[in-house]
């Protein structure tokens, strides 16, 4: 037999190295400045949010390191105990720059906490609808059309009203707001898939429905949804904030970056502008940098490059 | 260690004297139902019709063990759902299923799983036929340890086993399949197939996408592995060059119905049916002079919507009246071989009538 | 050479290369041939040979990061490499057409085909409308399509595979080329729709005297079709001459192990003669022969690379140090 020829695995020149697929995306990534850019800021915002406590000049919680004779001082002034509030005081005599690290950890946890959540859900029911078919997915598809009718701010607003508010409650109103859109996305992917012959050869191979739908429909309708997930964290840290803002997200012992930008907003056309305005840049920042990231893994993750 | 009986492939000593595998009237309808909408539509007077595909109609297949059955015919014949019904992918409209005598309809759901892997499919797409997310020890090696053919100890070493049964370096089993060429994926699936200890291969197109030095590389690996692991196979394609060169029985479908059928020498010495002469004219010859193409007119019918009586009508040569008003029966002319014409019945040659 | 005057098309040492990350994929790599008016000239490759981009060259379809670095193509005493993009817009399609394997190439799905040809004719011609549509009608009635009126008025999903592929010969002959390249036309279609393209094609090169060159897989197709053949390796030539010649009695290793490798050519149930290996990558060719690590004649010399020599004064031609 002829298996020295057909051996052809002595590698020539034309097997690619032996590359992971993710050493490839990790590849390709860098190979754009700005998306490096992104992902760079996206990093040291990250961390900045995580050592909040250990970076900020002052704990903005603790009553007692806040006092009122120092509200609204303007950026660079000095405090009476000899620190700099380097981006000024709100109206209680916070640091800005302590409040907006703080503030960082809440959006971001919430923004994380609530996709996650919702992407894990909305994986289930999208693979369910595309795998079962007949009239489990007409089900399940139809409830995620009426649901993605809705304005996502509407939906968030009528369940606060309804469940009252708290840090949990405004989770699970972003995580249904959110699960929709995993559902329809995955399930596109997954019709693709299962047309696919490797699909026909795992049902040949006469292998069991779970193990063919984790094994091998789930991580090939994955890249997709690392796209769709990066980007609806910066969807759910905005939708946040503008719950915040409004006075119907978080409470106002832990404030995230939509309540102080709420705070400020009363004194934005009075001069003091700092109280509304680096908050504000602190969001746009993160949403900026989440979606350059995103939009490099789009391209990098897209199989028509896959080859 | 493996135990040395895994390298082997046992079969069982008495060759059963009827079919491996039988189809017996198989049908399979595809039919896109009305949804609620022209449900509606219809009450109000619109004429939606169910949209009904006959992919195969009323088709007997037999293999014989050790056999290779070619299967050929153009788009739109039925022939890669005919192999996905043999193979066990798609559930018969009608019609029954044997293996070795014994009806498959009626088996439970372990027996059927078993029963399952003794057909495999080798597919046509070397690119979408393997999960391009798993290595592809892990491609050949999931179904064996999942039906505990082997152990999961045991399963780098087996893969290495079939890697070596298709010509492949097993020391390549880490690589994923974008790292290797189109005819090494064939390769690839030809193992996986292999792994689960099959009888019967069904292989639906299995060299079309390749190159034609990488389809000679891949047709020989066939030939061998039928001798050395006593398969048989039932090979669809539309190359009838590949089927002239390697079947041993030729069967010819048209629109869902089989035309023709006989042993390979005589179906391609002898063919009866006038769509077999029409396709048997077209086989590329690689004979250095000139051909006057002498085509055959009108195009291929959808299956949608399936010329009366016998399919072929509109285009063959010599349609009679009758060939409007009635389909032909598949009958067997001479030994072995079949044919579904009038022009075979004597009594309609002559009126050109149905009598 | 062509018997009917000098050659419409002649492509001298054509080289393009495609500047990749990965490196220099050296796609065409000194491509020369020639076509006669009313010509058929095949050329024969495996995937990776260079002969679809051969064609996308010659008609000034390549795009970055490809160009062609070398080699002038002549059409009808014009060199088409010197030509700046207007110009070469004004050549294609009414000097040189092409047709590609899959008609949706050709053909815009949501356009109606009296629109698409219309357009077709119009970009490069000043004609009234009913004119155009005349002409349209005209070519339709050419390559074949019955009811000719109606189907101007239809959009391209409600045609068969084969009536499409006829549609885009029909629209590559409509401004009367020179010379017309097809890419692998009917590789996707059936065999007996395959049938009726091949002759349809036999037919129209005979009546408008037009070059065709036929790029393709299938020998099977060549032998019948072609005049003259060039076969193609990794970018190269490696052997051209005429049908008879080629097929008939080939001198360079692989032409021999392509026709040995033919099922149709083979005795039933003798083990087909198979080369061994693969073919090289583009972007990493081995110096010298590209042939020589899967060549059962390799020698030592085999590291410099051959060049085309001709072995009979007919045009018998093989790149390689010791041909058959």
């Amino acid at each position: 037999m002829s298996a020295a020829e057909g051996a052809v695995g002595a590698p020539t020149a034309a097997m690619r190295k032996a590359q992971t697929p993710f050493a490839r995306i990790v590849s390709d990534f860098v190979a754009n400045p700005v998306a490096v850019f992104g992902l760079a800021l996206l990093v040291v915002i990250v961390l900045a949010a995580i050592f909040a406590p250990l970076i900020s000049p002052q704990n903005p919680y603790d009553l007692a390191q806040i006092d009122v004779m120092d509200s609204k001082l303007p950026p660079g002034s000095k405090a009476a105990t000899g620190g700099t509030f380097w981006l000024g005081t709100d109206d209680q005599g916070r640091d800005m720059l302590s409040a907006i690290f703080y503030g960082l950890r809440i959006s971001l946890a919430v923004g994380t906490i609530a996709t996650a959540l919702a992407l894990v859900i909305g994986l289930a029911a999208g693979l369910v609808a595309a795998y079962v078919g007949g009239r489990v997915e007409s089900l399940i598809m139809r409830v995620v059309d009426i649901q993605l009718s809705f304005p996502a701010i509407l939906i968030a607003l009528i369940l606060i009203a309804v469940l009252g508010q708290g840090t949990g409650k405004v989770i699970a109103a972003l995580i249904t707001v959110q699960w929709a859109y995993y559902a329809r996305t995955v399930r596109s992917a997954a019709l693709v898939e299962k047309r696919k012959e490797y699909m026909e050869a795992a049902r040949c191979l006469a292998l069991p429905p779970s193990h063919i739908v984790f094994r091998h429909l789930l991580p090939n309708c994955l890249p997709p949804m690392i796209v769709v997930a990066t980007v609806q964290v910066a969807a759910a840290i905005a939708l946040e904030a503008t719950l915040s803002f409004l006075g119907l997200g978080l409470p106002i012992t832990e404030p995230s970056l939509g309540l102080l930008i709420a705070n400020g907003y009363q004194y934005l056309l009075s001069g003091k502008y700092w109280i509304s305005f680096f908050p504000g840049i602190a969001l746009l920042l993160t949403i900026v940098s989440i979606n350059l990231v995103a939009d490099q893994l789009r391209d990098v993750l897209n199989p028509r490059l896959q080859r | 260690m493996l135990p040395s009986s895994l390298g082997r492939v046992t079969r069982p000593l008495a060759e059963a004297s009827g079919p491996l595998i039988e189809l017996r009237g198989i049908s399979k309808r595809f039919v896109k139902h009305l949804d609620l909408a022209a449900r509606i539509g219809n009450r109000l007077g619109a004429n939606v019709r169910e949209e009904i595909v006959h992919a195969v109609d009323n088709v007997d297949l037999k293999v014989a063990h050790g056999e290779i059955v070619g299967l050929v015919g153009e788009s739109g014949c039925g022939k890669s759902t005919l192999g996905r019904l043999a193979a066990g992918l798609l559930e018969p409209s009608a019609g029954e299923r044997f293996w070795r005598g014994q009806a498959l309809e009626r088996l439970a759901p372990a027996k059927g799983r078993r029963q399952q892997l003794r057909t495999q499919m080798i597919f046509q797409d070397p690119y979408a036929s393997l999960n391009p997310r798993l290595r592809v020890v892990d491609i050949v090696g999931e179904a064996p340890v999942v039906h505990r053919i082997v152990t999961k100890k045991q399963q780098v070493e087996y893969v290495g086993l079939m890697l070596n049964k298709v010509g492949l370096d097993p020391t390549l089993m880490r690589r994923y399949p974008h790292q290797f060429s189109g005819g090494q994926r064939a390769r690839i699936g030809i193992a996986r197939a292999l792994a689960v200890k099959p009888e019967f291969l069904v292989c639906d197109e299995s060299v079309a996408a390749l190159d034609v030095s990488i389809q000679a590389q891949v047709l020989n690996l066939f030939v061998d592995l039928k001798s050395s692991l006593n398969l048989t196979y039932l090979f669809i394609s539309h190359d009838l060059g590949v089927i002239q060169y390697l079947a041993d029985r030729v069967v010819v479908m048209y629109l869902g119905r089989v035309v023709e059928s006989a042993p390979a020498a005589k179906l391609f010495n002898q063919p009866n049916h006038p769509y077999t002469q029409a396709l048997l004219a077209e086989v590329g010859r690689v004979e250095p002079k000139k051909r006057t193409f002498v085509p055959i007119a009108g195009e291929i019918p959808s299956p949608l919507d399936p010329p009366p009586g016998c399919h072929f009508h509109p285009r063959c040569p010599h349609a009679m009246p009758v060939c409007r008003a009635r389909a032909p029966a598949l009958v067997e002319i001479s030994t072995r071989q079949f044919s579904a014409c009038h022009l075979n019945d004597p009594a309609m040659r002559t009126t050109g009538q149905a009598t | 050479m062509s018997a009917n005057g000098g050659p419409v098309l002649t492509v001298s040492g054509l080289r393009t290369h495609f500047f990749t990350r990965a490196g220099v994929v050296k796609a065409v790599d000194d491509v020369s041939f020639a076509v006669g008016r009313g010509e058929v000239l095949g050329l024969v490759g495996e995937s990776g040979s260079g002969k679809s981009m051969t064609g996308y060259s010659l008609m000034g379809l390549i795009d970055a990061p490809g160009r062609i670095v070398a080699g002038s193509v002549v059409l009808d005493g014009v060199e088409l490499t010197k030509l700046d993009a207007e110009a070469m817009r004004r050549v294609r399609g009414s000097r040189i057409a092409m047709i590609f394997q899959d008609p949706m190439m050709t053909l815009n799905p949501v356009l109606r085909i009296d629109v698409q040809m219309i357009e077709a004719i119009a970009a490069h011609e000043k004609i009234g409308e009913a004119a155009a549509r005349a002409r349209a009608r005209e070519a339709l009635v050419k390559v074949g399509i019955p009811s000719p009126d109606e189907r101007l008025n239809a959009y391209p999903h409600q045609f068969s595979g084969g009536m499409r592929q006829r549609v885009a010969i029909a629209i590559a002959l409509l401004n009367k080329p020179s010379v017309i390249i097809a890419d692998e036309p009917t590789t996707a279609l059936d065999v007996t729709i395959q049938g009726q393209i091949l002759f349809e094609m036999q037919r129209l090169t005979r009546e408008t005297g037009t070059a065709l060159v036929w790029i393709t897989h299938d020998l099977s197709v060549i032998a019948g079709l072609a005049d003259r053949v060039s076969v193609m390796y990794a970018g190269r030539i490696v052997e051209e001459g005429t049908v008879v010649e080629v097929l008939a009695t080939p001198r360079h290793p692989y032409t021999r192990g392509l026709l040995d490798s033919v099922p149709s050519n083979s005795v039933r149930g003798a083990r087909l003669k198979q080369i061994p290996g693969m073919t090289p990558s583009l972007a990493h060719l081995p110096a010298g022969c590209a042939f020589r690590d899967r060549c059962a004649r390799a020698a030592a010399d085999c590291a410099a690379a051959p060049a085309m020599r001709a072995l009979t004064p007919t045009g018998h031609a093989v790149r390689c140090f010791h041909p058959l």
